[in-house]
């Protein structure tokens, strides 16, 4: 009884030691260096990937218009304000035109005036022209009355002398009345030129388009070319995207987008390169195009940020992976590719991806290998592994 | 030839398991103190070898990025790529903040709604990239997107608020953190330098304000010099160094003294770098942890000491008995010290198993290295020798009468 007892604790004591030992191996094969490192593999698959573009931009208008005057002046009314739709030709706002009026008033009495002096000269010339006929009638008279000798030589000449001085003054009174002409027609110009300056200082629409900004009130003064009133045409709206230079391969007018508005975070709106920039920004590095909506939405505002996507053609068959098993050994781009139980790095050449993370791989690795994608750690030749299902997380 | 020490144990095997049980307990906390210790220097290397880089340069006359503030412009990194021995150089920038959860219903399931993060903003495919994802995918998109480390806690898919704008979680990383422990969130470089320097909106239009009251700025007869000053004051070039790595078989050391004496930049090997952060910038706080560990350590060992001394004299009587029946003295020393050890390494075992299990729930992370269990086993079996020592001494001197009288 007593050594049964014995026995008993003995086996008790024996079977926790042990316990405890395997405790510990376990312990000590689970964490530390011995322990393999968890991975998540993925089988090499054949396929094709549609590759794509991303990038953030602004809402600008294509053409943006600034109205402003084209001399220095003071602000006599605005019409319109921020938000107002405008036709072509609308009156915007007026610069003060300080003396205008007044001196086209006075050219007015001027070219009155030589309209009078015109007449005048006319006058005048209608009176050298009846001297004329009359010295001219009396001139014959004389020179037949001359032949016959009824008068004096002396008398016949006088007559001549008259006939010759009425025809220098029809002459002379003919120039005037040109001369009085074109001082009415310079008049006349000047004033015309006049009223367009007093009509330039009307700002006019040059396009239907909506007042964005109103940057002087009716009063202040503005330099030539400062903007008084800016509009824009809202038809001609567009995103200006950039893309990071180093992602932006492929990038061509005409390539469908995808346009989400910050506002509207929920909706794509359907658009189209417009126009790819020919110069790019070489600070940032980044690329600029323009995308246009097939379809503005209401209520677009300018200056909005919105995200684009750009879709490429789908490219040819090729071997895909994720990214994430895209590792860097040294210098060299590569895989860990498992093969029969043991871990080999392979050098891979990649070519393009897409946005959701697949990436060409164009040589290096056949279709059906078996690849390490995630890894709790970084991976060496002769780490231990062990493949699990999934290492953190719910995949997306 | 039976085993009196195992006769012993087996007759109070209760109070023996016991006594091993509490004392690996203790044994546990110390190698996890131990542990706590390795793992804030651990978080200081981990820094280093997630950057991926042999060369650090960073503003010169700081020791930046981590242990300083350190600002340089982000197009000297062209001048970095032009040096011979230079493979890859990439800019990054380092800010620690707390990033928050975007979505409302996800805070309400996930307790609270921000984490203390450092926020390390990096070109995709270049140096500064997370070397390896334990879930998800590589950021593809240049903007708006970020990979996690797993202790922040934020799951794939999910919406994060960095500054103004929202970021979708597309990959999560494993022991990437801060030499504080914090741990990162990978996002596009673009959007960290903006992140990094952009001001609060309200701040923005005062600045805006504050600029167009300048009469110096705002002149009346220069009509767009007002925007293009407010333009120049919006944007932000700088980052918060380079990291280069070199050319296999070129000394980094050959390349960081062009660095330093040409660029005008400060410029870190492997080596500095891990001296500035071990020994600079965590030395305190290691030296605080290091004094616990050594003072536990001795508080241990004296326990273990006075655990065995007692249990000893606990038996006297029976040694005693022994002695009275002529046992020899080398077989009584024999059973303390057998049994001295063998408590020994039952603490150590429960220990160094208890530390395993708990180090995981430690909020900043916990390295048990085997050379410090080692360490820790040879210290138990000599401190229970030791300890053995003094109960043998005892147990030698008593005398045998005890067993029936005195």
């Amino acid at each position: 009884m007593k050594l049964s007892s014995v026995a008993l604790r003995r086996v008790v004591l024996v079977s926790l030691g042990a316990l405890l030992v395997m405790a510990l191996v376990y312990v000590v094969m689970r964490s530390g260096p011995l322990a393999p490192t968890r991975v998540t593999v993925v089988q090499a698959t054949e396929g094709r990937l549609t590759p794509a573009l991303f990038g953030i931009g602004t809402v600008e208008a294509r053409r943006s218009y600034l109205i402003g005057p084209t001399v220095a002046g003071r602000v006599r009314a605005v019409a319109v304000d921020v938000g107002d739709t405008v036709k072509a030709g609308q009156l915007l706002a007026e610069m003060d035109p300080v003396d205008l009026d007044e001196r086209v008033a006075a050219l007015d009495a001027s070219v009155a005036r030589a309209g009078s002096a015109v007449a005048a000269a006319e006058a005048q010339r209608h009176d050298a022209q009846a001297r004329k006929e009359l010295a001219a009638v009396n001139a014959r008279r004389y020179v037949e009355l001359g032949q016959q000798n009824f008068i004096s030589a002396g008398a016949v000449e006088a007559r001549l002398q008259e006939q010759a001085s009425a025809d220098a003054v029809v002459t002379a009174a003919t120039a005037n009345l040109a001369a009085a002409r074109l001082d009415q027609q310079r008049l006349a110009a000047e004033r015309g030129g006049l009223r367009r300056q007093r009509a330039n200082v009307r700002l006019l629409a040059p396009a239907d388009g909506v007042v964005t900004s109103r940057d002087a009130e009716p009063g202040s003064t503005v330099v030539a070319g400062q903007a008084a009133l800016r509009l824009i045409e809202p038809s001609s709206l567009w995103v200006k995207v950039r893309l990071d230079q180093a992602r932006s391969a492929g990038l061509a007018a005409g390539l469908p987008a995808q346009v989400v508005l910050r506002s509207n975070p929920g909706q794509a709106l359907a658009g189209k390169v417009a126009r790819v920039e020919a110069v790019s920004d070489s600070v940032t590095e980044e690329r600029v195009a323009q995308v246009g909506f097939d379809q503005a939405p209401a209520g677009l505002s300018v200056g909005e940020l919105a995200e684009v996507t750009l879709s490429l053609p789908a490219t040819a068959s090729a071997v895909l992976l994720p990214n994430a098993a895209i590792k860097r050994l040294q210098a060299q781009v590569g895989v860990w590719v498992i093969d029969d139980g043991t871990l080999r790095f392979a050098p891979v050449r990649i070519g393009q991806a897409s946005l959701d993370g697949q990436v060409q791989i164009l040589e290096g690795l056949k279709a059906g290998t078996t690849v390490i994608v995630h890894s709790e750690k970084d991976l060496g030749t002769h780490s231990r592994i062990t493949v699990v299902g999934s290492l953190a997380g719910r995949q997306p | 030839m039976i085993s009196l020490a195992g006769r012993d144990i087996l007759h109070s095997w209760g109070k023996f398991v016991l006594t091993g049980i509490g004392l690996g307990l203790l044994i546990g906390v110390t190698l996890t103190m131990a542990g706590v210790y390795r793992g804030m220097v651990d978080d200081a290397r981990a820094l280093l070898d997630n950057s991926g880089a042999d060369l650090w340069v960073v503003q010169q006359d700081t020791q930046g990025p981590y242990a300083e503030s350190s600002s340089l412009r982000d197009d000297a990194v062209r001048s970095v790529l032009g040096l011979p021995g230079v493979a890859r150089a990439a800019n990054v920038t380092y800010l620690t903040m707390q990033v928050r959860r975007a979505s409302a219903h996800a805070a309400a399931a996930g307790g609270s709604d921000d984490v203390r993060a450092m926020v390390v903003g990096f070109e995709p495919g270049q140096p500064g990239e997370p070397g390896y994802l334990v879930a998800g995918r590589h950021i593809t998109r240049s903007h708006y997107e970020a990979v996690a480390d797993v202790r922040t806690g934020f799951a794939l898919g999910e919406r994060i608020r960095i500054r103004r704008h929202d970021y979708t979680v597309v990959g999560l990383t494993r022991r990437m953190v801060s030499s504080g422990g914090d741990p990162m969130v990978f996002i596009p470089l673009k959007d960290a330098q903006e992140a990094q320097f952009l001001k609060d909106n309200e701040a923005i239009v005062n600045e805006r304000a504050r600029t167009a009251a300048n009469p110096s700025l705002n002149r009346p007869g220069v009509p767009g010099l007002l925007e293009a000053i407010q333009a120049s004051q919006a944007n932000n070039r700088n980052v918060n160094a380079i990291l280069v790595q070199v050319q296999p078989g070129t000394d980094a050391e050959r390349v960081a003294e062009p660095v330093r004496r040409w660029k005008h930049l400060e410029a870190f090997t492997r080596e500095q770098m891990e001296e500035i952060l071990v020994a600079k910038l965590i030395a305190t706080s290691a030296r605080q942890i290091g004094m616990f560990l050594v003072i536990l350590a001795i508080v241990s060992a004296a326990i273990v000491a006075f655990i065995i001394y007692t249990m000893t004299l606990g038996k006297i009587r029976e040694i005693a008995v022994l002695k009275l029946i002529g046992t020899r003295n080398r077989t009584i020393a024999g059973m303390i010290l057998q049994q001295a050890l063998g408590l020994g390494l039952i603490g150590f075992v429960v220990g160094k198993v208890a530390a395993t299990i708990w180090a995981p729930i430690f909020p900043k992370y916990v390295l048990l290295e085997s050379g410090d269990a080692v360490r820790g086993l040879v210290a138990v079996v000599l401190i229970c020798a030791l300890a053995s020592t003094l109960a043998i001494r005892v147990a030698l001197k008593v005398d045998p009468a005890a067993a029936i009288g005195g």
